[in-house]
């Protein structure tokens, strides 16, 4: 036993020293990323939160609630009068059976929501009640109600000009609408702001619908077994998801979309449970919301900080007038392009209104946000709400969760991972489709985008999250300059369409199929 | 006025036990119209990828010619092989629901279906095809075992 003890001893020695050396290595190339990639993108970042002159008020925000506030005028709220349409058309009772076997809306919309349901709704709901308080959420399920027109906007529009090839594939999205769009209205300029989105969606897709996913998902599991280098997360997670998107390996894709709508129904139900055990403080916490979203009850900017984080956090997790719903949406088959925007509304709102607000109610009614009894106001430490456990982002909403189920983190930790997985695959396809629209549809720029994809998954696990999440806010947000540009023009296209639609509907000339059996096509 | 007698396959052996003995029955029955129909299993409520999604248009024209030249054409060419009138559909959905469907738009006399080919845990959990369509179907069914 000595012996053997003897031999091994230098062995072990020079291990631990390859290993620590190794470590020290990997954590210097990790900063090195971290510093040339916060080098490489400030400037942008800068740029699109500059706030307004003498305020702290991003211009972006603004932008797009300036944005669903005109879409809901102008569709004079089309988000509440056709919410109802919205759901019988989704339960299918206006699919001609003839279709059967095409995208359905409920499936068009659940691929949509599997590429926004995820991290906005976990850690960016924390990050807005840890900054901006319970008033926040006031701010956030305005901004979701309100973003549903923008949706409804970009969908209708997505399917009415998307392409379809020959071959019977399809391809839809902002790029496609301003260029066409403008074409048809004589307007100029369409080919270039369609190409300027497409830039900017790569880098979205790079940024928020990569790197920032692969980074809270490196974050989650370093947080159960331990630190250890992002880079080798990232390169576990590159390699899963090149075997989906390069390798076709469908039945990663198909497990994943299978059981990431179970994590969220989880999650749902979980946060509901924890609602119902603590019922009788639910008006309590809504009292917070309203009294929180008018005074701040304290917090760092008063009631414009909540409202610039409600706003902020709400347009990141629903992508309300970002344009990439207008990408997923775009493949159901119908001849209505109204019906996939009136389904589309109910994104924002599942996501937004209902999830967030469910991880709002949450921290605030488990108690995660301390108050000084004193003032009954937040007590703030350099900017943010000094919450019970003294954690943030992710971590405060597991803290939330786990004071009601003490086993719940770790399904968060797997949903969390789950929903990085899906958002990616989401976003992969969103990137590939503005990089084929500049590049063309071949197989050699589809594998290259997928290639550079790939790498980008490693970058943002290695990263620390500072300087990938504004880039990822930065580059989503860019997407929305171009796009609500290109809404704004077309707009009175949807109105036509939109009136020309429910003038049938209210005739009886589009009626409901429910019950009814058609005849097949292949007959 | 022809009988008109809907034959539900399902690309297995026992489907092929239906279409003998609808050939035996139309026989008998003399001036019968054979209908084939074969139903690719599809929900609307299943969840797909974006890329699924942009594909799906292209996947399904391939699985109903799939279906046709491989399931049906075969089908009814041994039909009117003997003599019989016949013809062929595919379609996409649920198989019970579906053929029960065609029975009543078509207004056909009788449904024959061949003893389920399913097993194991669907068959316990959601029953077979066949079962659901015997249970609710609007028209006489015959099983063939």
């Amino acid at each position: 036993m000595n012996k053997i003890f003897k031999i091994l001893m230098p062995v072990l020695a020079f291990l631990s020293t390859t290993s620590i050396s190794a470590a020290q290595e990997t954590s210097s190339l990790d900063a090195q990323i971290n510093a040339g990639f916060a080098a490489a993108t400030g400037w942008f970042v800068n740029f699109i939160f500059a706030p307004f002159p003498g305020t702290s008020f991003p211009w972006i925000v603004m932008w797009l609630v300036i944005a669903a506030s005109v879409f809901s005028l102008y569709f004079v709220f089309v988000q509440f009068r056709l919410f109802g349409h919205a759901i019988s058309l989704v339960k299918g009772d206006y699919s001609d059976p003839n279709d059967a076997g095409e995208v359905s809306h409920f499936q068009a919309l659940a691929t949509a929501l599997s590429g926004t349901v995820g991290l906005g709704n976990i850690a960016g709901v924390a990050v807005a009640v840890g900054i901006g308080g319970p008033g926040a959420t006031f701010w956030m399920i305005l901004a979701g109600l309100l973003g549903m027109a923008s949706k409804f906007t970009e969908c209708t529009l997505g399917v009415k000009y998307r392409n379809e090839y020959e071959d019977g594939t399809v391809s839809g999205g902002p790029m496609y609408y301003i260029s066409k769009g403008f074409t048809e209205r004589g307007l100029p300029c369409g080919k270039f702001l369609a190409i300027l989105f497409s830039v900017f969606c790569i880098l979205g897709a790079l940024g928020g619908g990569n790197m920032f996913q692969a980074n809270q998902a490196h974050a989650q599991i370093a947080g159960i077994f331990g630190d250890y280098p992002g880079w080798i997360t990232g390169l576990i997670f590159a390699g899963v998801v090149f075997a989906v998107i390069v390798g076709g390996i469908k039945s990663i894709a198909n497990v994943t979309e299978k059981v990431v709508p179970f994590m969220g129904i989880l999650y749902v139900g979980a946060a509901l449970v924890i609602l119902i055990m603590n019922a009788d403080q639910i008006g309590w916490a809504f009292g917070q919301i309203f009294e929180g979203a008018f005074t701040g009850l304290g917090i760092a900017g008063g009631f414009v900080g909540a409202l610039i984080q409600g706003f902020k956090r709400a347009a990141f997790s629903n992508e309300a007038g970002v344009g990439s719903a207008a990408i997923a949406h775009s493949a159901v088959r119908t001849k209505e392009p109204v019906t996939e925007g009136v389904v589309s509304l109910l994104e924002p709102f599942i996501d937004t209104v209902v999830i967030c607000t469910m991880t709002a109610l949450v921290i605030i009614i488990t108690g995660q946000l301390t108050i000084n009894p004193e003032t009954g106001n937040y007590i703030v430490e350099g900017g943010t709400i000094v919450t019970a456990t003294g954690a943030s982002g992710v971590a405060l909403t597991s803290a939330a969760f786990a004071s009601a189920f003490d086993w719940f983190p770790y399904v968060l930790a797997v949903a969390v991972v789950l929903f990085a997985f899906s958002t990616m695959l989401s976003w992969s396809y969103y990137g590939l489709k503005a990089w084929t629209y500049m590049f063309g549809e071949s197989k050699g720029a589809e594998l290259t985008f997928k290639i550079i994809f790939c790498i980008f998954i490693v970058i943002g696990a290695a990263a620390s999250l500072g300087p990938v999440i504004d880039f990822s806010d930065a580059a989503i947000f860019a997407m929305a300059v171009v796009n609500i540009t290109g809404l704004y023009f077309l707009m009175p296209i949807v109105k036509r369409e939109l009136n020309s639609y429910m003038a049938r509907l209210k005739s009886g000339e589009i009626k409901k199929f429910s019950g009814e059996a058609g005849k097949s096509a292949a007959e | 006025m022809s009988a008109k007698l809907i034959v539900g396959l399902d690309g297995t052996e026992s489907g092929n036990r239906a279409l003998a003995y609808a050939t035996k029955l139309a026989n008998l029955i003399g001036g019968c119209e054979l209908l084939v129909v074969y139903v690719i299993e599809w929900s609307p409520y299943t969840f797909q990828t974006a890329e699924e999604n942009s594909q799906r248009h292209k996947r399904r024209e391939e699985e109903t010619k799939m279906a046709m030249e491989r399931i049906i054409d075969p089908a009814v060419a041994s039909l009117k092989a003997d003599d019989l009138n016949a013809r062929g559909i595919v379609r996409h959905g649920d198989v019970a629901e579906l053929i029960d469907a065609v029975a009543v738009e078509e207004k056909a006399e009788q449904i024959i279906v061949a003893r389920s080919s399913e097993g194991g845990f669907v068959k316990r959990v959601f029953g077979t095809a066949t079962a659901n369509l015997v249970m609710h179907a609007s028209v006489p069914v015959t099983v063939v075992g």
